[in-house]
């Protein structure tokens, strides 16, 4: 049946291709630990939709029963990371970087047809502080914390300090509790590779002890099309000594690898990562994996574990041999960004142990997959059952955007989840209802 | 023939020179790609049969409207046929060319870079034969 459609798609070509090839189809299961992998599907136009923006008006993104949500702030300039600091500030990374040259002609063109789904606001290079003391949802204290930054997107606190992972490097600033502007001169860590950055966003996560810090590296192509010499040190995720500033690949192959946080009951590091696009609307799911030290992922030579891409030469049979499944995936073309696990009891009921997920949504299959904060229930350090939705509405009845989830933060001290929405500039807050502390 | 019409063919004939350039040129990278590997060969292969497109697609439209608007024999036919062949097959080679990696290219764009370039070599032969427009002139 698969390989009869595939047949049929590359026959007819062109639009035709566009309507036949780009829908996904039923019974294939997209998420878990193992996925079904339906076979490689290429058409000479790739399947192509944009959600078009059309914002919130008056309504919120829908949570469970038994939720509220509400706008913590909006007007941001493209959020995409959160950070809470220990008393409850919330830092938010706000910026768009990138910018590696078009080499083709589709790249002129792709580039065009995305940008109709993402926000016309400019980035903002910057980190905004919001506080919400009194806990009704809404943040009456709002300064830009630190300002001038190049395309910051990972935070992290640790022991008096604010890291943050620019597209070029990691830097840190020292930070006083309470304090709602830091004007001190960064202090570089390390560099980061940022040469052409077609993934430029560079994740961040600090280890439980804090002596190490994790940033994740994404490739610099879709899979190896602009050549391997371009690919060094890059979809990989590196180990930072925090002090000397040394730093060791752990994980290779691994494409995107766009948010990163420490699973609480085992303080395993963990990643969402966003797969290669173009061979087909159900390939290749983006995951949810721990990070094993020294493992390869497979990118580009190969995708979930040891299936070949025929699109990139010259093969390499000996790495692939090498290459590891991811745990859990959580559908293809998603756009996997956020990353946050529950702790210290969570939410309570069905959201104890786990992780939330924020899914930016597809541009590369007809039915649209993502736009939404998915919730991938966790046992024993290991995700355990079916990923449910938290977090809808970002899509219209019509498949229009009302926003992006990008980042997610759960923090246990409040009982709150944040979720960045880059496409209506908007921080949302879920927490219980009827639970607000009072005033 | 009178001044104009002689401008016309002139560039005409420069429009039709960019396709016989172009898609050679295309075969010619596309060819380097799959000895090498090399993405950059296959990128210079894309602008190629992009450009050759744009020119291309031009003088047949040209020559259809002298088609349309005179008398000609069938060599002015075979000169159409061969250049809209050219760019209906260029345009399925350019969506070819934008998959990516081995993608871009393999045996089926090569295979199209190759008619592409055949049959732009026809219809510049015979553009640049004396052998066209025959009726328009008498």
């Amino acid at each position: 049946m698969i390989r009869k459609s595939a047949l049929l798609c590359g026959a007819l070509g062109g639009a035709l291709a566009l309507a036949a090839c780009g829908q996904s189809e039923k019974g294939i299961n997209e998420v878990g630990p193992t996925p079904d992998l339906p076979g490689i599907r290429q058409t000479l136009v790739p399947p192509m939709r944009i959600a078009k923006p059309v914002g919130w008006g008056d309504e919120t993104p829908r949570a469970p029963e038994g939720f509220m949500v509400t706008a913590l702030a909006t007007d941001l300039r493209i959020p995409r990371q959160m950070l809470v600091l220990p008393n409850g500030d919330i830092l938010v990374a706000e910026g768009r970087g990138g910018g590696a040259p078009a080499l083709r002609p589709k790249d002129v063109i792709a580039g065009v047809i995305k940008k109709q789904g993402n926000t016309k606001v400019k980035g903002g290079d910057r980190i905004t502080l919001l506080r919400d003391a009194d806990g009704d949802g809404r943040a009456e204290v709002r300064t830009i914390f630190i300002d001038g930054l190049n395309a910051p997107y990972g935070l992290a606190y640790v022991d008096g300090r604010i890291y943050v992972a620019e597209q070029d490097a990691l830097v840190s600033f020292p930070y006083v509790e309470g304090q709602t502007r830091i004007t001190a001169t960064p202090e570089e860590l390390t560099r980061l590779p940022s040469a052409l950055n077609h993934h430029w966003t560079k994740a961040l996560a600090a280890s439980a002890d804090g002596t190490t810090l994790y940033v994740g590296i994404g490739s610099n192509s879709n899979a190896g099309e602009r050549g391997m010499a371009v690919e060094e040190e890059r979809a990989v995720v590196w180990a930072i000594d925090r002090v000397t500033g040394a730093r060791r690949t752990i994980a290779r192959g691994i494409r995107n690898p766009t948010a990163l946080a420490i699973e609480p009951s085992s303080n395993a590091l963990w990643a969402v990562v966003n797969e290669r696009d173009e061979i087909g609307p159900q390939l290749v799911p983006d995951y949810l994996t721990s990070v094993r030290d020294g493992a390869f992922y497979g990118w580009p030579y190969s995708y979930w574990g040891q299936n070949l891409d025929p699109r990139v030469r010259p093969q390499k049979p000996e790495l692939v041999a090498t290459a590891v499944k991811p745990d859990y995936a959580l559908g293809a073309h998603v756009a996997a960004l956020g990353l946050s696990f529950a702790r210290e009891g969570g939410f309570g009921g069905a959201f104890v142990e786990g992780a939330f997920i924020g899914e930016h949504g597809s541009w590369n299959r007809q039915d649209l997959s993502g736009y939404k904060v998915a919730w991938v229930p966790f046992s024993g350090g290991r995700p355990a059952g079916e990923p449910v939705d938290f977090l809808t509405g970002f899509l219209t009845d019509k498949g229009e955007a009302r926003g992006r989830p990008v980042g997610v933060w759960f923090d246990p001290q409040r009982r709150i989840l944040l979720v960045a929405d880059d496409l209506s500039n908007t921080v949302w807050r879920v927490a219980p209802s009827g639970t607000a502390p009072a005033q | 023939m009178s001044g104009s019409a002689g401008l016309g063919r002139a560039v005409h004939g420069l429009l039709v020179s960019f396709p016989v350039a172009l898609f050679s040129l295309g075969a010619a990278t596309d060819a380097a790609f799959l000895r090498t590997a090399q993405i950059q060969w296959s990128n210079f292969s894309s602008w190629a049969i992009v450009g050759a497109l744009i020119f291309g697609a031009t003088a047949f439209l040209w020559s259809l409207i002298d088609l349309a608007r005179f008398r000609r024999t069938s060599l002015d036919f075979l000169y159409s046929g061969a250049l809209g062949a050219a760019c209906l097959l260029g345009l399925v080679n350019a969506f070819k060319h934008s998959q990516d990696g081995w993608s871009s290219v393999g045996a089926f764009g090569f295979t199209l870079s190759i008619l592409c370039c055949a049959l732009a070599l026809i219809a510049g032969a015979l553009r640049y034969s004396g052998m066209l427009d025959k009726e328009a002139i008498r």
